[in-house]
């Protein structure tokens, strides 16, 4: 198919001597135009974020003349803020997010292990709940979350509000639901004649779980681990119920507390928050766009 | 096997059958033992032995605390814990249990416990026991006792929480703090007046400490007595401290409440859950009682409400449909557009336009709130030659602006995964059709979109459910609002009904935890309905392939 379109194309290209600015059209210049208006679209709002980061002192006035100044100003006054502790933000982001998504890679892992390895009684009905649970993400019971940790908190102060160990524990408590079924699927790929001879060499169920399946289910691990990270970066909800001091806050939390507050005034110190917040994920989603994109069109996450 | 056998009937053969099956059992147990390594097992250990550590920590402190249901729970989770990873038996389980725990209960228990609050009045004035709610009545009116003597204190800190030491004027010597009463003490130092100066195990505080943490310890109110109508002592200057005494007398026999200036009796109401008076007057805080549904029966009934609530709902449908719909188009039409192999640059158009799906969601969200800022924003601003254009604060324009923001952050999904689907379209198919004498559009119409569609319904679903729920791009971008001033809840034009639940459980200074998890139930309901009719198509979907 692929040889077949060179050589018409290329054919065409023999024919026509002259530039055939119409014929170029119609075959793919219109392609481009759409092509370039698209990018434009999808590019400005980052760019218009990048140009107002480099805008010392900048307020959403002062944005819209697009990289009219550059300097790191905002960077610097961003790491200063009395009220506003954004490194704290972003460590804990990145604690809870890391926590989480091994958290989550492991509990699934293990869960869809046993789903597709072993036959027990459930087996069936356990995978169909979880298929049904992922309709019913947890924020929606985010009210009895919150009073459950308050509960919590009054017995063991460690893990209840205003704790990440706590926040933790909700997220992992989603854990099962969302990506079990999506491991499942990929175990299911893993031929078990290899678990066969593993046991006939000897291995027990835990040796032949941690070192050898788990490394050829790799790359589905990886992605299970890159959506959650992803997701809990991006929670909003919980965490701005569960996370009350400044402190312990999240970025997502912090962030939209700050420019919630002065939304028009600091908006270059805001946007300069935004870009630092957004480089690793994005670094990371377009590196391993292949495998998240992948693992999003099997499973469905997001 | 045709038909269950009973023992008579087992031939010689079964008989065999069964022991070699027995046999091999065994075998596998023998193996499997034999490849337990000891330091497996050390791990094994080391592991339950962290999680033993720290329930058995947590059931002394329930022990201590005498919450006996909690206390019985975590034994018990305990327990089956250690049998199932010492048994040898039960290996699904020793795979599924830890997800298991934290599934069952922040998923699963979560839920359950919505429902039961949907049925209290839980919220910003009932939000504890009626105990709690005695005692915090009785404390928030106290005076001070006019001709009270001064006792002699030292303001003393054990673990962070302070506590009073006191001396009173006949040179007795008691210790208390606002959760313990006062109790005497024998081992406490004093000085040449008799005065309790320390006692051992806490740290007596400065004059600079004192200072520095004033507003604390004028807040620390000590009970006499188990009897909160005893009365508090409570010291404004960290040296003395006085009597204070409620203004409002509770008696237990009777549960009323007696303000003793004005001589209201306030007797308990057990279905507000609060004492009232019998003009009406309701003494705050009230406690938590069970409503029935009277939660539901707001929602429902009265009109300030129940407007809103269906212009929400029927907001969140439309908002989930309109977005997969628009989503779905852009991107199937770019990924026709692009699909064709003639075309340079295909991978960079393709990294350029998935851009706005890597950049996390909730920042999307708050970057396009200022470009389409009305007074300052760039849209308005550079676009629109400065005009105020209200993207933001009209009830149909921010409308609008909700689903152009949702199309610039959703298309990327739709391209990619449409792109995926024409893919793995055999290509035979379109020669065959185009040889048939099909034209583009019809080759399109009739074999394309099909086939698509069939691979991606179900992606449409999950898209369709993640947005019904999609929580960070309103609350980011609109906040909900514009307002809906008439409404009873705070609730605006744009607030899906998980918005809706956020704002009027903890936004704003009236919380009601009870009418949220109402809401939240009818969510559950709708997604579950939604979630039952859309399973089906799907499998009516396959069937079609």
């Amino acid at each position: 198919m692929q040889v077949n379109n060179r050589e018409t194309s290329d054919r065409i290209v023999a024919r026509k001597s002259s530039f055939q600015f119409k014929r170029w059209f119609k075959a793919t210049g219109w392609r481009h135009l759409i092509g370039v208006f698209m990018a434009v679209f999808s590019a400005f709002p980052l760019v218009y974020v990048l140009s107002a980061a480099l805008q010392p002192g900048g307020t959403l006035i002062t944005a819209n003349g697009l990289f009219s100044e550059v300097s790191l100003g905002s960077f610097v006054t961003l790491f200063n803020l009395p009220q506003q502790p954004y490194a704290a933000w972003y460590g804990n982001t990145l604690i809870i997010g890391v926590i989480t998504s091994i958290g989550t890679v492991f509990l699934g892992a293990l869960a869809a292990y046993s789903f597709s390895r072993m036959r027990f009684f459930g087996r069936r009905g356990g995978l169909l709940t979880l298929v049904l649970l992922q309709m019913f993400p947890q924020l929606l019971a985010v009210v009895a979350i919150f009073l459950l940790l308050n509960g919590i908190s009054d017995i063991f102060p460690a893990i209840g509000l205003d704790s990440q160990v706590g926040l933790i524990m909700v997220y992992l408590g989603g854990a099962l639901g969302v990506n079990t079924y999506l491991m499942y699927g990929f175990f299911n790929t893993i031929p078990a004649s290899i678990d066969e001879a593993a046991k006939l060499d000897g291995a027990g169920h835990a040796r032949i779980f941690f070192t050898i399946i788990l490394r050829l289910v790799a790359p589905i691990l990886a992605v299970v681990g890159l959506l959650s990270f992803i997701g809990t970066t991006n929670e909003f909800v919980i965490a701005s119920i569960v996370l009350i001091s400044p402190e312990n806050q999240t970025l997502a939390v912090g962030l939209y507390q700050f420019v919630s507050q002065k939304f028009s005034t600091n908006y270059s110190v805001f946007a300069a928050g935004a870009v630092l917040a957004a480089l690793p994920v994005m670094a990371l989603f377009l590196w391993l766009q292949k495998y998240i994109v992948g693992g999003l069109t099997a499973g469905s996450v997001k | 096997m045709p038909t269950p056998r009973t023992g008579r009937d087992r031939t010689a053969r079964d008989n065999s059958l069964v022991t070699q099956l027995r046999q091999s059992k065994r075998a596998g147990r023998i193996a499997e033992a034999a490849s337990v390594g000891i330091k497996t097992l050390l791990v094994k250990i080391l592991l339950l032995g962290i999680v033993d550590a720290i329930s058995v920590y947590a059931l002394f402190v329930l022990f201590l605390k005498q919450d006996w249901v909690v206390f019985g729970l975590v034994l018990a989770v305990t327990l089956i814990v250690n049998w199932i990873y010492f048994s040898k038996n039960a290996l699904p389980a020793k795979y599924l249990t830890p997800g298991l725990i934290f599934l069952v209960i922040f998923q699963i228990f979560v839920v359950g416990y919505s429902g039961y609050i949907a049925f209290t009045n839980y919220g910003t004035g009932h939000n504890s026991t009626r105990e709690d709610a005695v005692s915090s009545l009785i404390a928030s009116a106290q005076q001070r006792v006019p001709d009270s003597v001064a006792y002699d204190i030292t303001v003393i800190e054990q673990l962070g929480a302070y506590s009073l030491l006191v001396t009173d004027p006949d040179g007795r010597i008691s210790v208390g703090s606002a959760d313990a009463p006062l109790r005497e003490v024998t081992d406490a130092e004093t000085d040449a007046d008799g005065v309790a100066t320390a006692l051992p195990g806490y740290t007596s505080l400065k004059f600079s400490d004192i200072a520095a943490n004033q507003e604390v310890i004028a807040a620390l109110s000590v009970p006499l007595t188990d009897d909160p109508n005893e009365g508090v002592l409570r010291t404004p200057d960290g040296s003395k401290a006085y009597l204070y005494l409620s203004d409002l007398v509770y008696d237990e026999a009777a549960r009323t409440m007696t303000n003793t200036t004005t001589n209201v009796v306030y007797a308990e109401d057990r279905t507000v859950g609060a004492f009232a008076a019998e003009d009406g007057t309701e003494l705050r805080p009230g406690w938590k009682v069970e409503v029935g549904f009277d939660n539901f029966a707001r929602a429902f009934g009265t009109d300030s409400i129940r407007g809103p609530l269906i212009n929400v709902t029927l907001w969140t449908f439309a908002f989930a449909f309109l977005s997969v719909a628009t989503t779905f188009a852009l991107g199937l039409f770019l990924a026709l557009v692009f699909n064709d192999l003639r075309m340079r640059g295909r991978n960079v158009y393709r990294v350029v336009l998935i851009l706005p799906y890597a950049f996390p969601a909730f920042l999307s969200a708050l970057v396009w709130a200022g470009l389409l800022n009305p007074q300052f924003g760039f849209v308005n601003q550079v676009l629109f030659g400065g005009a105020e254009i209200p993207w933001l604060t009209n009830e149909w324009l921010a409308k609008f602006s909700i689903i152009f923001v949702n199309l610039w952050l959703g298309f990327p999904y739709m391209f990619l995964v449409c792109t995926g689907a024409l893919q793995s379209i055999p290509g035979e198919l379109q020669e065959a059709a185009t040889v048939d004498g099909a034209r583009p559009w019809q080759v399109f119409r009739l074999i394309k979109l099909p086939l698509l569609l069939v691979s991606v319904a179900p992606l449409l679903i999950s898209s369709f459910a993640f947005n019904f729920n999609n929580f960070n791009l309103i609350y980011m971008l609109t906040n909900g609002g514009p307002r809906d001033v008439t409404a009873g809840v705070n609730v605006g034009a744009t607030d899906i009904l998980i918005s809706m639940v956020y704002k009027v459980a903890f936004v704003g200074a009236n919380r009601d935890y009870g009418l949220a998890s109402a809401f939240s139930i009818i969510i559950f309901l709708l997604v579950a309905i939604v979630s039952i009719i859309s399973f089906r198509q799907t499998k009516a979907l396959e069937e079609l392939n």
